[in-house]
């Protein structure tokens, strides 16, 4: 009996709650696409045919416990079989599901159709961050977690964005149909931004499919979905979306600043100049595997302080960071970073945590060995 | 021998007392072990009962470890930031909670449950393979053991999910990767011995005059999830030793570089992961199909249609798989047709919950401990079966796929529904096993601590899923924390409280208040006809079993 008040005050709590937290936007975002309220749409509707189904089928199953209860001297009738009702209870959900189908189909044959875009971006996970190409524009970069290390471990108060936010944003056109090429370098990660409703797993070996033409200007926020390893938790994804002609402004000053990159390469480089510039590489690509330090994670990911076997082979480890090592967590870095950044990367290491070989390595010389 | 207790209703029992013929004498005998004593004893057991017993212990034992690994888990996620653990062991302790809750807490408990009363409920003297059986438990101490051992090795245990995608967990997986892997085939081989000695106990020791539709749904469910073992354990051996020739051999099954096929192993685990799922919940249909018409004091609703429904959605689940990869870039006809398929399973799941309430309806209804859990395993297992039914929207999983959404979804069907079904079946045929009643006040605290512990661990995981929460993270953004908050407190309220479920387990084999051979006055089946405690040797002259007009 006691079944009874608590049960249904149980149930009460739980429908209270549950429609707070909606009321609070503790749901699926409604988004910036049509594609995004569709599909919310179809949310809110499954959603309330579970509400409608919950009620009559709680109410009777409630109105059954406290009806006939034995300590109210109820006494047990005998049916046990009703082909008329087993027949209506197969049937009217099968009716409703294919009411519910019906809609599903539709959306997501808009979701599978990427034809005719207007911009096209490559985007590549790897351990732990994501790395974007607009392909044909000759623009890429890597976008890492911007979040300091102070605020994960408690040293420092925790920003409004803590964990959502990256170095570089993905820069996006309004308006404009955007198709993504999805991939990865190493595991399986997935490139999520609830606002756009966009979900893709990025599969090494595979390139996916996606669209988006966003409606509002404005920074959409996402993460990795996809367990892909220690810093799975830390890999954001931060989307700015901006009018297109912000846009194309933005676009070509990347591809300026892209040409004065690859114009480095034919210049001799001084020796800090490499070492600064490594720095900068290193801590935002390496050092998630091997460590700020160079102390790596044995064994998966070897030290690179300490370890005279590398120092004493400069080819190798040029080999290494073009090529990657097959078969390793390590991947190639030929297509992910420029000629001048491996070249700054291999000096830095070359030379920083007591490794002072005195190397350095020439973007001429990297280019060389790409050629 | 068997003691009258006074009939609140006329009994109905389907049984000449045949079995009963031996008298006094008889079960005198029957209660006699002759062996090896003390520990060789339970090492060499072939006994049903004892077998049983031993699963049942070990399955607590896992329980247990498994959620003291999610109560690490939740301390760490009790506020953003981190705090207790780093994110290696933060991911050894996600994949080691899944792991050993699913292969070594849920699946050797039902097992247990499986052991001790199939031979009861169908009026057989033992298992039909009874050394068989022996091997199969004592497979799984050492799988576990050294499943365990995993997290003291060098770079870890397993740290890529319980799902262990690959390429993660091949080239990009710490060495103990290959333990892991001999541990998951003894336990796979545990699985498929016990479910051909169950088989073969269906098939051919049931009492003479009980033809398969006469059978306690409980045996039939499991009939079925045997037949399910054993179709897809050897599956799961498949993919788990593609890996360890990627690992040790070599070979690039799943290795991209090597012209491997990363896409591939998702659709031989899930091939595979989801039949498991309803390996983990069939049998908990069954015995909710006991518990309820016996304290409803009226026939199971519509037992044909039970039948006829769990065949169905063993069929669908070999159909379904996909569902778990509508975001891997399946071509748009492969995901209609999982769309379709995942949501057509909602329909003979629809008739159990509907057969169960008409059971309800017009019965005579008492609420003793194990009907409690029974019931909430109704309410419970249909919201986990709702959040279902939302997920195999396709367009929808988009957003909800891979989110706390998810492990709401698949926690409520596994915690209140799996779990709350071994329990209840613990509750009910504890009487059975030690001849005393459990201690219903103990019973009710522990009932009430577990529902409000769960509900508030998984309930508020919805919500932290749809705002945009993804699984398996070990530190969150500041806008998920008031609801992590929550499922935290909930989870080590939950926790704590199954300190109960021991202390009465241990309560009710020392002592209580004795229990007649039928220890509830609704109860029908072939197992409330022996005495209790059941005597070391039931049936061993098969009882005459008169059909039941239905
Ligand atoms: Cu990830
Ligand atoms: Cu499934």
């Amino acid at each position: 009996m006691r079944k009874l008040p608590g049960g249904v005050a149980a149930i009460g709590g739980g429908v209270w709650l549950t429609f707070s937290a909606l009321a609070h936007g503790w749901n699926m975002p409604l988004g910036v696409t049509a594609l995004s309220r569709d599909i919310h749409g179809l949310h809110m509707t499954i959603f309330w045919i579970c509400v409608v189904i919950g009620v009559v089928v709680f109410g009777v199953m409630f109105y059954s416990l406290f009806r006939y209860r034995r300590s109210k001297g109820a006494q047990a009738s005998l049916f046990h079989e009703n082909t008329k009702v087993e027949v209506i209870w197969t049937t009217v959900p099968l009716l409703i599901l294919i009411g519910m189908a019906l809609p599903a189909t539709a959306t997501l044959k808009q979701m599978y159709d990427a034809k005719d875009a207007d911009l096209d971006v490559m985007v590549t996970g790897q351990q732990w961050r994501w790395h974007y190409e607009y392909l044909g524009e000759d623009v890429a970069f890597t976008s890492n977690l911007a979040t300091p290390r102070d605020q994960i471990d408690g040293a420092a108060a925790k920003g409004e964005n803590y964990l959502l936010e990256v170095d570089e944003p993905l820069v996006l056109p309004v308006g404009r149909k955007v198709r993504f090429l999805l991939t990865s370098d190493d595991v399986v990660h997935s490139w999520w931004v609830p606002d756009l409703a966009v979900k893709q797993d990025a599969i090494p070996g595979f390139v996916n499919e996606n669209w988006v033409r966003i409606e509002t200007p404005g920074t959409y926020r996402g993460q990795c979905t996809e367990l892909c390893g220690r810093n799975h938790g830390f890999m954001p994804v931060v989307v700015e979306a901006m009018e297109p002609d912000a846009f194309d402004s933005w676009l070509a000053e990347r591809q300026q600043a892209a040409a004065r990159e690859a114009s480095g390469v034919d210049r001799e480089w001084a020796m800090d100049e490499l070492m600064s510039r490594g720095q900068q590489v290193y801590e935002s690509i390496c050092a998630s595997c091997h460590q700020v330090d160079g102390s790596g994670n044995p064994p998966v990911f070897p030290a690179l302080a300490n370890n005279p076997a590398l120092m004493a082979e400069r080819d190798r480890h040029i080999a290494t960071v073009i090529n990657g090592v097959a078969g390793k967590p390590m991947p190639a870095f030929s297509s992910s970073l420029s000629p001048v950044e491996i070249a700054a990367v291999i000096t830095y290491e070359r030379n920083a945590w007591g490794n002072d070989t005195g190397d350095s390595v020439q973007p001429s010389e990297i280019q060389a060995r790409l050629e | 021998m068997a003691p009258k207790l006074p009939p609140r209703l006329p009994p109905q029992h389907p049984l000449e007392q045949a079995g009963e013929a031996a008298g006094p004498a008889g079960h005198a005998e029957a209660g006699y072990h002759h062996g090896p004593k003390g520990l060789l004893r339970w090492l060499l057991t072939t006994n049903h009962k004892e077998i049983g017993t031993l699963y049942l212990i070990f399955s607590l034992s896992m329980f247990f470890i498994g959620g003291i690994f999610a109560l690490v888990v939740r301390a760490e996620l009790f506020q953003p930031g981190l705090q207790l653990v780093q994110p290696e062991f933060f991911n050894q302790m996600t994949t080691m909670h899944g792991l050993i809750m699913v292969f070594g807490a849920v699946m050797p408990g039902f097992v247990g449950l499986a052991n001790w009363m199939i031979p009861l409920q169908i009026g057989a003297p033992d298992m039909a393979l009874p050394r068989l059986n022996n091997f199969s438990f004592w497979l799984l101490p050492v799988a576990f053991t050294l499943l365990l051992s995993t997290l003291l090795m060098p770079g870890g245990g397993p740290n890529f999910g319980w799902t262990f995608y690959a390429p993660l967990s091949t080239t990009y997986s710490p060495p103990s990767t290959t333990f892991f892997i001999l541990s998951l085939h003894m336990a796979g081989i545990s699985s498929i011995l016990g479910a051909i000695n169950i088989i073969a106990t269906i098939l051919n020791l049931r009492a003479p005059g009980m033809r398969m539709m006469d059978m306690p749904l409980f045996v039939w469910t499991w009939l079925i999830t045997a037949f399910l073992l054993i179709a897809v354990m050897p599956v799961l051996a498949g993919v788990i030793t593609m890996m360890l020739l990627d690992i040790n051999f070599g070979t690039s099954f799943f290795n991209a570089a090597g012209g491997g096929d990363p896409v591939m192993f998702q659709h031989i685990f899930w091939f595979f992961g989801h039949p498991e799922v309803y390996i983990m919940i069939l049998p908990a249909f069954g015995i909710v199909s006991a518990i309820i018409p016996t304290f409803a004091r009226k026939r199971l609703f519509g037992y044909a249609s039970m039948v006829y429904a769990t065949s169905s959605i063993a069929i669908l689940s070999f159909l379904v798989w996909a569902h778990h990869m509508f975001a891997v870039g399946l071509p748009l006809v492969a995901e209609l047709f999982f769309m379709y398929t995942t949501m057509l399973i909602a329909v003979p799941t629809g008739v159990k919950v509907f057969n169960w309430i008409a059971t309800l309806f017009q019965g005579s209804i008492s609420f003793e401990t194990p009907m409690l859990f029974a019931l909430a395993f109704v309410v419970l297992f249909s919201i986990g079966g709702f959040s279902g039914l939302m997920l195999a929207i396709a367009p929808a999983d988009f957003q909800y796929h891979d989110t706390y959404f998810v492990v709401a979804h698949f926690h409520y069907v596994l915690v209140p529904g799996a779990v709350f079904a071994i329990m209840a079946a613990v509750y009910y045929w504890l009487p059975k096993w030690t001849g005393h009643y459990p201690n219903e006040r103990l019973g009710r605290w522990h009932f009430w601590t577990s529902v409000v512990g769960v509900n508030l661990t998984f309930f508020p995981m919805h919500f932290s899923g749809l705002a945009g929460m993804p699984r398996r993270i070990p530190d969150y953004a500041l806008q998920f924390a008031d609801f992590n908050m929550a499922s935290s407190i909930g989870a080590l309220l939950f926790g704590t409280s199954q300190l109960l479920f021991v202390w009465m387990i241990i309560k009710c084999v020392r002592g209580g208040e004795k229990a007649p051979a039928k220890a509830w006055d609704g109860a029908e089946d072939l197992e409330w006809t022996v005495p209790s405690p059941a005597p070391l040797h039931t049936f061993e002259t098969p009882p005459r079993f008169q059909h039941q007009e239905h």
